[in-house]
């Protein structure tokens, strides 16, 4: 009993702590940025809106513009995004440009409450006080809507917001992005993008059992509460982009679809809505930065065991469900069809050490985004209806360990888990 | 010379292409295999399936369906997620694809009770006026074809699939855009009812070449669905 009190008050003197030290942190933040109120324009706004997706996580589905409502499921409980419109009272129509930038900024609502980190600040605190008056003026210029969004469901001990303090002590550190004086301005506008308003890492990264990142930026995780697999952005086994040509990359991003890759799944949907308006010029600094990554090999697969009897059947079944299934479109040598149906030899998308994306894109099929530069994307029939979880299984081991591919089996399990999961 | 060049480079450019795309029809028949693998080859599945035909379909009703399963107006997990990242206008596309197909239906099977058959019967071609039910006829068609561009064909569909589309608008999980009149409707009749209904038009035979009718009388409500449009 004793030792229970211990622990409560030492909890709360953490609690407290953390409360001063954020509580100093977010006032200075606010006091250098005060004066700096430069002019922006609508336009300017829209731009930089889209470039953070705004619009993304701040819609639902088949719901008003910015209206919020989404439904963001997370390990800590479900999260209801708020209406940014500017209406007064349901959206943040009340807020001035300091309000926003408190937001955006340092996490913190204007009633002085700490924002849960599902609203990535931890990534737009790299954004400058100018983008964000430019996003903030714009997001006053659409229309505004009423309605409210339902309250997160959210359980103990996630409920109790003070213990966001210590979560911000421990993950959190507010600080506009600087640039790298060694690189380039290209390579810095890269940078400012893909760590702040384009919030990479907040898929792209890994995250712990408190839902902070960590390990190399850009390393890879599991999208804390959808099932999905973002790829490393810096390992060659996955996404990573160091032996890539530039230009593949831009048309990877502004279009969903490159001679080395498609977007799909939650990519698609950042292409779709995000990254297909930048200017070629952004496009092209993101490219050249994210090339640039130091190359981190903690994802490189330990060694495979060896080929065992029941692995030998599963391959010759999976041939059979390829061969009837697949290969009209993919080729009889996983060769795929350029600009419509991706290879599938030597292809990282399948080879990866998670078969999770593989083992949706069978369940569920898919479309590449439309985009301006790819306006009616070929597509990928779901098969969940028509295979069971073992010929899914089998066809999967197959596909990684075909043409040279050479990759860990999936299990009807892993398939099975992946049917009917949320998105 | 200079034309030369540009014969060549032109020359290139559409090797190139054409390289790109070797062996991969560029036609919305190839683009819209995702959709088949359900609906069947063409977009005909039979009776027998629980996926509903889309062959032959008014354009403008399968647009809006496609628009209402992405945003969530008709919810069923495999349509959303799969076009949940395409444009309107390649869904018109995809709509006026199948819309523009005349595949013959498949002979029907089946048999229906005396007693379920009369009120079905009944139902299609007079409607309950006491309920305030109008008749089947009345919107989609004497022939029960459909009128083009937006109001669907009853005929050649799954009698689950009928069934399962009054389940979802009784219980609201089936919307169209306001005002949603068959969800109104649909909440009149009941669930015995809905049942004959279903079995009895997934009976009717088909004729060869059957489409939807263009000419429209007044509707006996308004449907937020309907756009007025006059072509197919």
């Amino acid at each position: 009993m004793k030792r229970a009190a211990t622990i409560f008050v030492a909890t709360i003197a953490v609690i407290a702590i953390a409360a001063i030290f954020n509580a100093k942190q977010s006032n200075r933040h606010i006091s250098t940025h005060q004066t700096d109120s430069s002019p922006t324009q609508p336009g300017r706004g829209e731009y930089l809106a889209r470039a953070g997706n705004c619009i993304g996580c701040h819609t639902a589905q088949g719901g008003r513009d910015y209206a919020g409502g989404r439904k963001l499921p997370t390990p800590f409980g479900t999260f209801y995004t708020p209406n940014i419109t500017p209406d007064r009272e349901t959206g943040i129509g009340s807020w001035t440009s300091d309000d926003f930038w408190a937001a955006l900024h340092n996490g913190e609502s204007p009633d002085g409450r700490m924002l849960y980190p599902t609203f990535p600040y931890t990534e737009y605190t790299k954004v400058t006080r100018e983008d964000s008056d430019a996003i903030f003026l714009y997001l006053r210029s659409v229309p505004a809507v009423i309605q409210r969004s339902p309250a997160h469901e959210v359980g103990f001990p996630y409920n109790v917001r003070p213990l966001l303090y210590v979560w911000r002590a421990l993950y959190f550190r507010p600080g506009v992005y600087e640039p790298e004086p060694a690189q380039g301005a290209e390579w810095n506008r890269g940078a400012y993008l893909v760590q702040g308003l384009g919030h990479c890492n907040a898929c792209h990264g890994n995250r712990n059992a408190l839902g902070a990142t960590r390990g190399a930026a850009l390393g890879g995780g599991q999208i804390a509460g959808l099932n999905w697999y973002a790829p490393s952005l810096v390992s060659r086994t996955e996404a990573g982009t160091a032996d890539w040509q530039v230009d593949d990359i831009v048309k990877l991003l502004a279009t969903g679809i490159a001679s080395r890759g498609v977007a799909s799944g939650p990519m698609a949907e950042v292409v779709r809505a995000s990254l297909q308006y930048l200017t070629a010029n952004d496009l092209r600094a993101i490219a050249v930065y994210l090339k640039s990554l130091p190359e981190n090999t903690a994802a490189i697969a330990a060694p495979l065991p060896e080929t065992s009897d029941d692995m030998r059947k599963q391959f010759a079944r999976g041939a059979a469900v390829y061969e009837k299934n697949c290969e009209d479109c993919h080729g009889s040598s996983g060769e795929g069809a350029p600009a419509a149906y991706p290879a599938l030899a030597a292809n990282r998308g399948v080879t990866m050490r998670s078969p999770l994306n593989s083992i949706r894109s069978v369940l569920n099929g898919g479309y590449p985004p439309s985009t301006a530069g790819n306006p009616r994307p070929y597509g990928m029939p779901p098969f969940a209806q028509s295979l069971s979880g073992d010929e899914i299984a089998a066809v999967l081991s197959y596909v990684r360990n075909a043409w040279g591919n050479r990759a860990s089996f999936v299990s009807t399990l892993e398939v099975e888990r992946s049917r009917g999961a949320g998105y | 010379m200079r034309r030369m060049v540009l014969f060549a480079l032109f020359a290139l450019l559409t090797s190139v292409i054409h390289s790109v795309n070797a062996g991969v029809a560029d036609t919305i028949a190839e683009r819209v295999k995702p959709c088949t693998v359900c609906h069947g080859p063409e977009g005909r599945s039979g009776p027998d399936a629980y996926y509903p035909r889309l062959a032959g379909k008014p354009r403008g009703y399968l647009y809006n369906q496609l628009r209402n399963f992405r945003e969530g107006r008709r919810y069923y997990r495999p349509m959303a997620l799969l076009i949940e990242n395409l444009s309107d206008e390649y869904l018109n596309e995809m709509a006026a694809y199948f819309s523009s197909l005349s595949v013959p239906y498949p002979a029907v099977r089946g048999m229906l009770d005396e007693a379920r058959t009369q009120t079905a019967r009944r139902l299609v071609t007079l409607g309950d006026p006491g309920k305030d039910i109008p008749s089947c006829m009345a919107c989609h068609g004497k022939a029960l074809m459909g009128i083009a561009p937006d109001i669907p064909g009853l005929l050649g569909l799954p009698a689950d699939y009928i069934n399962a589309q009054f389940g979802a608008w009784r219980v609201g999980s089936r919307h169209a855009q306001a005002p949603d009149c068959m969800a109104e409707i649909a909440k009149r009749v009941t669930a015995v009812e809905a049942s004959a209904i279903s079995a009895w038009l997934a009976i009717q035979p088909v004729p060869d070449h059957a489409r939807p009718d263009s000419r429209s009388d007044a509707l006996p409500l308004k449907c937020g669905n309907i756009s007025g449009r006059a072509d197919q």
